[in-house]
């Protein structure tokens, strides 16, 4: 039981972890446009290079 | 040297040096200062990139100006027409908008504003259309009106919509995950209190759980939560009431108690049940979000038909300019290919004009010096010189664009009805649990009823349905951009279908080749595929891949044919007279169109005639099963289209449709859905093209052609995202089972409301029981949701129409 005492903070402190790379990734602009992703893969980069 | 052009709009830089500024790591020339001032924005912005990546120039949009200076008529000309003397009209992008009663309240706002003549607000877009006299008020003012109220106003500006729609979602997102990471870990802590039976859990570690979640479940109410509250707020200042309401007294009242009860350690918590309510909430929030942007977004390609650069004629000198420079009375040069940047008449030159997008009819139409010319068609043999009559607001484009969100703007108060009930039942709610914690003289007990009779079973029960039924539409083909569009395609008693690009493919295609000379079909049709792989014309696209060989010196006469020379023989396609000139003599017989669905395209040689082609729009091969289907499940389909009553005529027989009408204009649609629903009758309408998007936004339910133009979807309801009607008829029947669904948990909402509000009133259930039925009412809501995406089991009334719409189709 007394493992509790450590281990119950220490998921607060995962999760306000998770919280805060989850609002990295959103700010990067991650999610502002999931559509695009998918077609992104049959834009053809080689021509430009 | 050459030239140097503008790096911003691509016209040519006239005094070099004059206006630079570095871009990209290198100095750059631009024309005028306003080309200048953009590029800067759009280089602070960091969005440079924009200049790696464009295929085409920019052009220079007009700064969103303050409030006071939108009076101005020089920016006033890109957003506000002018109707008569003194009336003004615009549009305007509304923000911080949070549901439905904030655009109710605007509009009814707007419409007290002294000086205002009409004001409407379309749901879907959030837009508000206002008309005003310019007598009595201005622009400023009420955009003033509306920032007074706690909103805010732009006039229509696409770049404005794309960051704030970016804005919106990511902050909605955020909530959500939010809210989404809270109620899981919470739920983990809850879970050894619930399987605690008696003393095997220690009171300290109890304790611990109850912190952890008092922790965890802070930044869901403070953050999360921010729409209810204000939404409540809002309301509360303008004594009204909605769904927030109870949710957010619920949800700080649980939130209160369950604080009081770790702080004192005695009494139940139930961070769980909050956290896990406000992570539905917001789900359904967010799903909605997604789907009212979509639709808004489409509607911003409405403005993409007119060209952004005009040819101007100064003398015999085209110069390019942007196109909101245009004023009537200029010449200007339209190339073949390009789009019509205005309404005019043509000056010089003959042509044809494909006016689809307008018409929705495949067939150019031809233009000769004298011709009334639309802007946004596309001119596609020779050059033109077009005299400007109308420009930007006033066009017809413009106008249809207008009518389309006018159109739509008129529609939603028939949902009201179930937002009525829900409200009356939030009074009743408050009052019960006001009278529940004086009666008890315990606050316990209110509580209690807050959160029983919380109505988020009844605010979940519509939403949570629809999202499921809108993803099994999506797997039948069709994207749902209007939720309550289910509803009525529900009650839907008749079909008016349109017939170009709807029921036929919308091009033309070679249904018969005869031969009239010494060659046979397939050397004629090989000779009339070289010709035409030169041409632009729609009926020469019916030819494309039939050629082998190119002509020599392909020659395009407008509204007539094509000549050119194939291995030193002289040739021409086209019309009957147009081949006749070439050889001189008359058809070796008579020939006649089996009927007026069919257009016939002649081959001659200057030593006789070579072939006949017939053309035609064909139809669809799933269109006579769709028609089958849709009279089998009890509706009356009727076919009205723009094209030659003969045609349309032809059509309906093979289709064995009853009721139709050809030559019907934009207008007459809208009569013709006009006249049915003051029968009382409830319509579906089925169709592509700009000419239907007015008619798809009147009608009670709409459905458009995904391949259609643009403009027809974004009013549509429903859009087919595959090129085939087959998803229809299916899309019928899960409507009526949907609307099933929504009626059973709307009942069970209600009943389970019915039953907790005494119980808890009376004092019978605790806090704990309380939650604990609350999210079981919604979980229930939620599984009879999800029966939506098992696969159907057919209905009797059903089974009938889909055998034969299979075989049919087959």
């Amino acid at each position: 039981m007394e493992s509790l005492y450590l281990l119950v903070p220490l998921s607060v402190g995962v999760v306000i972890a998770i919280g805060w790379v989850f609002w990295r990734a959103l700010e990067s602009g991650q999610f502002d446009d999931l559509e695009r992703p998918g077609y992104s893969i049959l834009e053809d980069d080689d021509l430009k290079r | 040297m050459p030239a140097a052009q503008c790096y911003h709009c691509g016209l040519l830089v006239a005094e070099p040096g004059r206006w630079r500024a570095p871009l990209l790591g290198a100095p750059r020339d631009f024309c005028c200062a306003g080309c200048e001032a953009v590029a800067g924005t759009i280089a602070a912005a960091g969005f440079e990139r924009y200049y790696e990546t464009r295929s085409a120039a920019g052009t220079a949009p007009a700064e969103l100006a303050p409030a006071e200076e939108l009076d101005d008529p020089q920016a006033q000309a890109q957003f506000v027409a002018a109707t008569g003397e003194h009336g003004r009209e615009a549009s305007l992008i509304l923000d911080r908008i949070r549901c439905a009663a904030c655009l109710w309240l605007v509009e009814q706002w707007l419409r007290r504003q002294p000086g205002i003549l009409r004001a409407s607000v379309n749901y879907a877009t959030r837009r508000a259309h206002v008309a005003w006299d310019a007598r009595s008020t201005k622009l400023s003012q009420l955009v003033a009106a509306v920032r007074a109220i706690g909103y805010d106003a732009y006039p229509w500006d696409p770049q404005r919509q794309g960051a704030m729609e970016r804005g919106e979602r990511r902050k909605a997102l955020w909530r959500l995950f939010v809210a989404g990471f809270g109620a899981m870990q919470v739920m983990m802590y809850a879970f050894p209190a619930y399987l605690d039976d008696g003393g095997t859990l220690p009171r300290d570690v109890e304790a611990l759980f109850r912190w952890a979640s008092l922790l965890l479940t802070l930044p869901v109410l403070l953050f999360s939560c921010t729409p209810f509250f204000a939404a409540a707020w809002q309301d509360a200042r303008h004594r009204r009431i909605s769904l927030d309401t109870p949710i957010a007294l619920g949800i700080a009242a649980g939130f209160g108690a369950s604080a009081w009860a770790t702080l004192a350690g005695s009494g139940a918590v139930y961070f769980d049940s909050i956290a896990m309510l406000v992570f539905l909430l917001l789900g359904a929030r967010y799903l909605e979000l997604g789907a009212r942007q979509r639709a808004a977004r489409s509607l911003d390609r409405l403005a993409r038909w007119m060209p952004s650069f005009a040819l101007r004629l100064a003398g015999e000198a085209p110069h390019k300019v942007a196109v909101h420079l245009l004023a009537p009375g200029d010449r200007v040069l339209v190339p073949a290919g390009e789009r019509v940047p205005a309404d005019g008449v043509v000056e010089r030159g003959a042509s044809s004009a494909d006016e689809s997008l307008l018409t929705g009819e495949a067939r150019p139409v031809r233009k000769a010096a004298g011709a009334r010319l639309v802007g946004g068609s596309v001119n596609l043999e020779q050059p033109l010189v077009l005299r400007v009559m109308r420009v930007g607001a006033e066009t017809q484009a413009a106008a249809i664009g207008r009518l389309v969100e006018r159109a739509a703007a008129a529609r939603p108060r028939a949902v009201a009805g179930a937002d009525r009930i829900a409200r009356s039942l939030t009074w009743l709610v408050l009052a019960v649990a006001a009278a529940a914690g004086l009666y008890w003289q315990d606050p316990w007990v209110a509580i209690a009823v807050l959160v029983a009779t919380c109505p988020c079973a009844l605010a979940l029960a519509t939403p949570v349905t629809l999202t499921a039924a809108s993803a099994r539409l999506l797997s039948l083909g069709m994207a749902l951009t209007r939720a309550r569009a289910l509803e009525a395609l529900e009650r839907a008693t008749d079909v008016v279908l349109d017939k170009t690009g709807t029921l036929t493919e919308g091009r033309f295609a070679l249904a018969r080749t005869v031969p009239l000379g010494a060659l046979d079909a397939q050397a004629c049709l090989q000779l009339a595929g070289a010709l035409e792989s030169a041409s632009r014309h729609p009926l020469a696209r019916a030819f494309g891949g039939a050629a082998t060989a190119a002509a020599v010196d392909p020659l395009s006469c407008p509204g007539r044919g094509m000549e050119g020379s194939i291995d030193g023989r002289r040739l021409r396609i086209g019309s009957e007279s147009f081949c006749r000139e070439l050889c001189e003599v008359a058809p070796p017989r008579a020939f006649v169109p089996p009927d007026a669905s069919h257009t016939p395209v002649f081959l001659a040689c200057s030593t006789g005639w070579l072939a006949a082609f017939l053309l035609t729009d064909r139809l669809r091969p799933e269109a006579r099963g769709l028609v089958a289907g849709l009279r089998n499940a009890g509706l009356h389909v009727h076919l009205v289209s723009g094209d030659q009553p003969a045609v349309v005529e032809a059509c309906a027989r093979r289709l064995g449709i009853e009721c139709f009408a050809g030559a019907v204009a934009p207008e007459g649609k809208l009569e013709y859905i006009a006249r049915l629903q003051g029968e009382g009758r409830v319509v579906l309408m089925i169709g592509d093209g700009l000419n239907d998007a007015p008619v798809l936004a009147r009608a009670d339910v709409s459905i458009a052609m995904g391949g259609g133009a643009d403009a027809a979807q974004l009013q549509a309801d429903l859009v087919l995202t595959g090129d085939s009607l087959r998803g229809v008829v299916a899309a019928m029947r899960l409507a009526r089972r949907t609307m099933r669904i929504v009626r059973q948990n709307f009942g069970w909402a209600l009943a389970y409301n019915a039953l907790a509000l005494p119980a808890a009133a009376a004092g019978w259930i605790g806090p704990w029981e309380a939650a604990l039925g609350m999210a079981a009412s919604s979980f229930i809501v939620v599984l009879n949701a999800g029966r939506i995406s098992a696969p159907a089991r057919d209905q009797r009334p059903w089974k009938a129409s889909t055998s034969s719409y299979r075989s049919q189709s087959a």
